[in-house]
């Protein structure tokens, strides 16, 4: 490595580490407030980078169908497993599930077309994207929170095949890449920093800081982890733990939406591209012990920084360099902070 | 990660059964495997599609069209393949489309003495010669056009960047073979997964190595990131890509950044521009004709050719065969098989194919041309 080319590998390292971060936080916010995996924290990036790119083409998105569906199911299943009581919930089943999906898939019917400003498709793509974290956990994982994590796994695991199904259905085969925000690369005397870095820099910075206001000083935030540290305890003070899931999955989404957005333009993302990308993240979070914020961040950037040195070094190599990576971490941790099959927080 | 595989089963020849009753038993049968779902599901669809086009005779006898998906699955490809010999005793067994499935296929195929042509490249040992043809152009045909391109530039030293994947590997070792000949120093051989998000450290590396033109063992959209970042990290030389990325997503997705690109093809990328001496422009024409009369303008693919080029070498067997035995039995098999490898030539989409006992390839180089990426389309390269 020579003293042009480090920086650059440093570079590439955090642009990727800082979306793998991203999605380290989306996969432990949804894991400690909900103890489910969420192994298709990925196939939500995936949404949110191909909703964009066809956006970005003036196409209109297959994302609106499968949101305007997904609406109308978990509609219908609320309603259905709330008959016995309808009265009070109905009016919020209804405007949630079923009125806001369905307005913002058709709002991106009508707008999409129109080849509206860059900001407003970028709005359209986390509006589109975000309702369907909400929407996958009230059908597939609300009804069944109470039970043991390895239950709450194998429903996340074909929730990621559902979502990857889906993605070959309404996207096809072919890959997707959209149009770069700011092209190029700016010279700060010793080396070139790409102004992706520089984009994707600002906006992780900007949502981590969110996060640790959101938890910090936010009353649903507070909640939240209320939730994550004690279920029944949370309970017994009011916090409704099904509404936190909602939060959490809702948030997921919001977080993998704009990491798919990140992303789209540095690569060529296929349908079922998300899980290796959440995989990344996954590792990131198990560095964290799958309980530390800030832990998980680091873990998450020093997969990227390892994959784009392992690339430069082996790349025939690569992937084994980055998963063998949580064997020394897993060792450590089953060694230094040895704890009890437990279930329950 | 493979999607649960969704098995479509097409009768594409509802004549024939309508039509014939109790002599259906007799029609030719055809068990076409694919990847049409999976990772290599971009180069599985097209096949599919011009098998929605295909005849429903050939060489005017009957014909029942068996298609199935593998998912890009070796396992799900030999049960594939075991469903076509014991349960629809197919004739003839087209597939796999990518190299991995269609080996897989090929010991099943072996095995039951049915003849099988496979529809991605694919190595034939020499235990698996009598029934099993190649029907694209093997890599080291393709690659050569590469190097006698960089030779006619007067190049000397090359450099590589591929999948980690057997597409890489056969892509390198064709490389490193056919580079010796020619006289060009391969300087450096990268690696990177279709996956990935970053190919920068190996663009890096790359360019370190100082090569004169990069060779890049990709395919479809996936082979544009490495183009877009050797460009973006500097790199002015030609750069080469496999007959993989002759499909518009690969245009699509590198934009104005691979104007230039190089690629070999089959000849039908370039039909209209090709010579009319040359046999293969009006088969090519009538296929691009009958293809995008189906699915729109700009649809028809050289992948989507080797489909319909199976389907010609079939039609020009199957009169041999039709006159020694009926289908259905081992013996018409057999006829088919040596029909096949009669040395008969066939003009087909993607070159002109002439298979014999000993070469199951059966391709020279008319069977490529090198392409450009000029405004936005595949033209000839002069």
């Amino acid at each position: 490595v020579t003293f042009t080319i480090a920086p650059l590998l440093i570079q590439d390292g955090l642009t990727n580490g800082l979306i793998y971060a991203l999605l380290a936080l989306a996969i432990l916010l949804v894991f400690v407030v909900t103890r489910v995996l969420w192994v298709a924290a990925g196939d939500f990036v995936v949404l949110g980078a191909i909703t964009c790119a066809l956006i970005q083409k003036g196409e209109v998105p297959g994302t609106i169908y499968i949101l305007a569906a997904l609406g109308v199911i978990s509609t219908a299943l609320s309603l259905w497993r709330a008959r016995a009581n309808l009265g009070p919930v109905w009016k919020r089943v209804v405007l949630l599930e079923l009125l806001i999906p369905l307005g913002i898939s058709a709002l991106a019917y009508i707008v999409t077309p129109m080849r509206p400003p860059l900001a407003v498709q970028l709005a359209l793509v986390v509006a589109l994207v975000t309702p369907l974290g909400f929407l996958v956990y009230r059908v597939a994982f609300r009804p069944i929170a109470d039970r043991p994590v390895l239950t709450l796994l194998f429903v996340a695991v074909a929730v990621h095949y559902a979502l990857t199904g889906l993605g070959l259905a309404f996207f096809g085969s072919e890959a997707f890449r959209s149009q770069p925000f700011l092209p190029g690369r700016i010279d700060v005397g010793f080396t070139r920093i790409s102004w992706q870095l520089i984009l994707v820099l600002a906006a992780s910075a900007i949502m981590m800081i969110a996060f640790w206001m959101f938890f910090g000083r936010n009353l649903w935030g507070k909640a939240l982890r209320a939730t994550a540290v004690n279920r029944l305890g949370a309970r017994l003070v009011g916090i409704r733990p099904e509404a936190a899931g909602d939060i959490a999955f809702t948030i997921s989404a919001l977080v993998a939406a704009i990491s798919g957005v990140l992303i789209g333009p540095v690569t060529a993302l296929y349908y079922d591209s998300g899980f290796l990308i959440g995989l990344k993240g996954f590792i990131g979070t198990v560095i964290g012990g799958m309980v530390s914020f800030p832990l998980s961040v680091l873990g998450a950037v020093l997969v990227g920084l390892v994959e784009s040195f392992s690339a430069f070094y082996a790349s025939a190599l690569k992937e084994a360099i980055v998963f063998a990576l949580l064997v020394p971490f897993l060792l450590w941790r089953s060694a230094f902070e040895p704890r009890g099959q437990e279930d329950d927080h | 990660m493979k999607s649960r595989s969704i098995k479509w089963i097409w009768t594409l020849a509802a004549f024939g059964a309508a039509f014939s009753g109790p002599l259906s038993a007799q029609e030719i049968k055809v068990g076409l495997s694919g990847t049409f779902t999976g990772p290599n599901a971009s180069n599985g669809v097209p096949y599919r599609s011009a098998a929605e086009i295909f005849p429903t005779t050939l060489a005017g006898h009957p014909v029942k069209w068996i298609l199935l998906d593998d998912a890009t699955d070796s396992s799900i490809a030999v049960r594939n393949a075991r469903r076509f010999v014991d349960e629809d005793k197919v004739d003839v067994i087209l597939g796999s489309t990518s190299t991995v499935t269609a080996v897989a296929m090929s010991d099943v195929a072996v095995e039951a003495k049915t003849p099988q042509i496979g529809l991605s490249p694919m190595a034939i040992p020499p235990a698996k010669l009598p029934w099993v043809f190649n029907l694209p152009q093997p890599v080291p045909i393709m690659v050569s056009a590469i190097l006698d391109d960089a030779k006619a530039k007067g190049l000397k030293t090359i450099g590589y960047i591929g999948y980690t994947d057997g597409w890489g590997d056969l892509n390198w070792n064709a490389l490193n073979q056919t580079a010796k000949t020619a006289g060009i120093e391969v300087v450096s051989g990268e690696r990177y997964n279709r996956t990935d998000t970053s190919v920068t450290s190996q663009a890096l590396k790359t360019i370190a190595a100082k090569p004169q033109a990069v060779f890049i063992g990709g395919s479809g959209t996936a082979a544009a990131l490495p183009h877009l970042t050797l460009r973006d990290q500097g790199f002015t030389g030609p750069i080469y890509h496999t007959h993989g990325t002759v499909v518009k997503a690969f245009i699509d997705a590198g934009g104005k950044a691979v104007e230039g690109a190089l690629m070999p093809t089959g000849p039908m990328v370039a039909a209209s521009e090709l010579a009319d001496s040359n046999p293969i422009k009006k088969v090519s024409l009538d296929f691009i004709q009958k293809f995008d009369g189906k699915f729109g303008k700009g649809a028809a693919s050289p992948i989507a050719g080797y489909a319909w080029d199976a389907m010609l070498l079939l039609d020009a067997a199957a009169g041999d065969a039709l006159k020694v035995a009926k289908p259905g039995t081992p013996e018409f098999r057999t006829a088919m098989r040596d029909a096949l490898q009669s040395g008969r030539e066939v003009v087909g989409t993607n070159g002109v194919y002439r298979y014999t006992a000993t070469d199951h390839y059966g391709l020279d180089e008319r069977a490529r041309v090198l392409v450009e990426v000029k405004n936005g389309a595949f033209r000839l390269h002069k």
